[in-house]
């Protein structure tokens, strides 16, 4: 059924939260969930004319890279963006067939790919393009938040986090429950001001991100200022004149 | 958004179906329309065909439409499956109304009921499809309360041009039948004129900055995009080739799905026989196929939040 219990204080709320500060835009997590998730869950991960003009094709998480602000200010951010399992999943309301779904005991949204009709409705409710169509198959595709790995008991208890998580080489992407305030992520978006996007939509998404830290103005410990010296006023004149302006200036 | 020729055929051929259903279940009850068997025949049969050529055509988009029933179950919470279900479930009376018309020349007692029991079924229908535009958040074009007038309106208009023909190729012209074609004309015009001074006088309250939660920094814009080629998304929601035509496309909705039917309607209440028939058959053609650009301009004008993380400044 598609109706679905908004979590209840406490419950769990499994999710990603991702450091927009750290993240390097090297595109491991986008390759790594492909891979992973060609076997798996939701698998196959459909290419078409993989080789050709027109590659096309199913991914999970997609790396966007964006600038921000003016220079000297401006700031270059590796975007990662994959589903957020809203709170609140519109995708999954206005799914006519029930096979959108919000499990109750960990808040993950997944589709059914047996009971999908591919009517694509869930992708036009979702604001976020976090669902793609599987032209081949006939159904909707999404994350599952790496369902057949977190609670994979075949797997090492280390390697029970999403491909995506466990293969990012700048540590900037966390996995964890966002319901508990004691969790490591909790903790992480408290202390870095982690927030949700496009609040004004109401989805109540439960991923969050972690936005770039300031930037440097001094170097490391040394008090150095971080950017290049200006050149010396004298910068232009005859080598005879910088020697006597250097001793008249001590 | 991309402007699926199996959804715009389906909104505009059920559309105007459902239309004519509803006004033959009124027209009925209130002793308006010719109660000879053949009318009736021709008229429902005519509703029939577009409702049912419409709903086949909307599972042409799907993935599976051979898993089309699943979408009856979800009626609590999808207007796609409240759909499904009211377009089913219009079939009982116009079963119910057709039968008692057509082969038992009946047109009062139950018939009658059953004719009303399909206006109203068929309103809910056109309704709920309205209202699966109207409830999608992230395309503000159609996140708005323009939206179901609209379409009410636009089916009403529709279907009351089809039966202002029928009544006059039967020789049968009624001043009220065209005069309420004229009048539903006249409101799908004001709504659709609000609908479109609401999309081009407002814009989404998301921006890249919302998107990205980096306006802090300063004004986002896209550096780099995370595929070279164009996926589903930019296929779906990013559609926009109709855009910079969309003056003239307007135009040409606004003459051919309104002005001119309207005038044709208004001038065939006043001309004889074969020039009354010339001009309601050409009136409710000509607003059958200003409807189709109307709503290919309906897709093609919308645009979905998620462009905003493919270098949209709005949405």
């Amino acid at each position: 059924m598609t109706g679905y219990a908004e979590p209840a204080a406490g419950a769990k709320k499994l999710g990603l939260v991702i450091d927009l500060d750290t993240c390097v835009g090297c595109h491991a997590c986008a390759v790594n969930c492909k891979e992973w998730n060609s076997g798996g869950h939701s698998a196959p991960m459909t290419d078409l004319d993989p080789y050709g003009a027109n590659a096309d094709g199913v991914w999970f998480n997609r790396v966007h890279t964006f600038e921000a602000g003016e220079s000297p200010e401006s700031r270059t951010v590796h975007f990662p963006k994959s589903c957020l399992h809203c709170e609140k999943p519109a995708c999954v309301e206005v799914c006519p067939t029930g096979a959108s779904y919000k499990r109750a005991e960990d808040g993950i949204v997944l589709v059914n790919a047996d009971t999908c009709i591919g009517c694509k409705l869930c992708s036009w409710a979702c604001p976020y393009g976090a669902r793609e169509f599987d032209a081949d198959e006939g159904v909707m595709k999404k994350c599952t938040l790496c369902i057949d790995r977190i609670y994979n008991e075949n797997l090492a208890a280390e390697e029970r986090v999403p491909a995506c998580v466990s293969t990012c080489p700048a540590s900037a992407r966390h996995f964890g429950d966002l319901g508990d305030p004691q969790s490591e992520v909790s903790k992480l978006v408290e202390a870095r001001g982690g927030y949700a996007l496009m609040p004004e939509m109401g989805y109540a998404p439960v991923n969050r991100y972690l936005p770039p830290r300031a930037a440097k103005k001094t170097v490391g410990c040394t008090g150095a200022e971080a950017e290049l010296a200006k050149p010396a006023e004298t910068a232009g004149l005859h080598p005879l004149l910088r020697w006597m302006d250097k001793v008249l200036s001590r | 958004m991309h402007p699926a020729f199996s959804v715009i055929f389906f909104t505009v051929a059920s559309g105007a179906g459902y239309g004519l259903l509803a006004l033959l279940g009124i027209g009925n009850a209130l002793g308006l329309v010719p109660a000879d068997r053949v009318f009736g025949l021709c008229s429902l049969g005519l509703a029939t065909a577009l409702i049912t050529a419409g709903l086949f055509s909307s599972t042409a988009h799907l993935g599976h439409p051979e898993r089309a029933w699943r979408a009856l179950s979800q009626w609590r919470t999808s207007w796609l499956s409240r759909e499904g279900v009211a377009a089913l479930a219009a079939y009982v009376p116009l079963a119910a109304f057709g039968i008692g018309w057509a082969i038992f020349g009946g047109v009062d007692g139950l018939v009658a009921i059953a004719g009303l029991l399909g206006a109203i079924l068929a309103f809910a229908t056109v309704y709920a499809t309205a209202m699966i535009y109207r409830s999608l958040k992230p395309i503000h074009q159609w996140h708005n309360r323009f939206v179901v007038p609209g379409y009410l309106a636009m089916a009403l208009a529709s279907g009351a041009a089809l039966l202002n023909a029928f009544v006059q190729i039967w020789g049968r012209p009624q001043l009220a039948v065209g005069v309420v074609c004229a009048v539903a004309i006249v409101v799908a015009l004001f709504a659709k004129q609000r609908y479109w001074h609401f999309i081009d006088t407002t814009k989404s309250a998301s921006t890249p900055e919302s998107a990205t939660g980096l306006g802090a920094i300063g004004k986002v814009r896209l550096f780099e995009a995370p595929h070279t080629e164009e996926n589903y998304l930019l296929k779906e929601m990013g559609y926009k080739i109709a855009r910079k035509h969309a003056a003239k496309l307007r135009a040409i909705a606004l003459n051919a799905g309104f002005h001119i039917p309207l005038a044709l309607t208004l001038i065939a209440t006043a001309l004889p026989g074969t020039l009354a028939i010339a001009a309601s058959c050409v009136a409710a053609i000509l607003l059958l196929a200003g409807l189709a650009v109307e709503r290919w301009l309906f897709f093609a004008e919308a645009k979905h939040s998620v462009m905003l993380y493919y270098g949209a400044q709005t949405a």
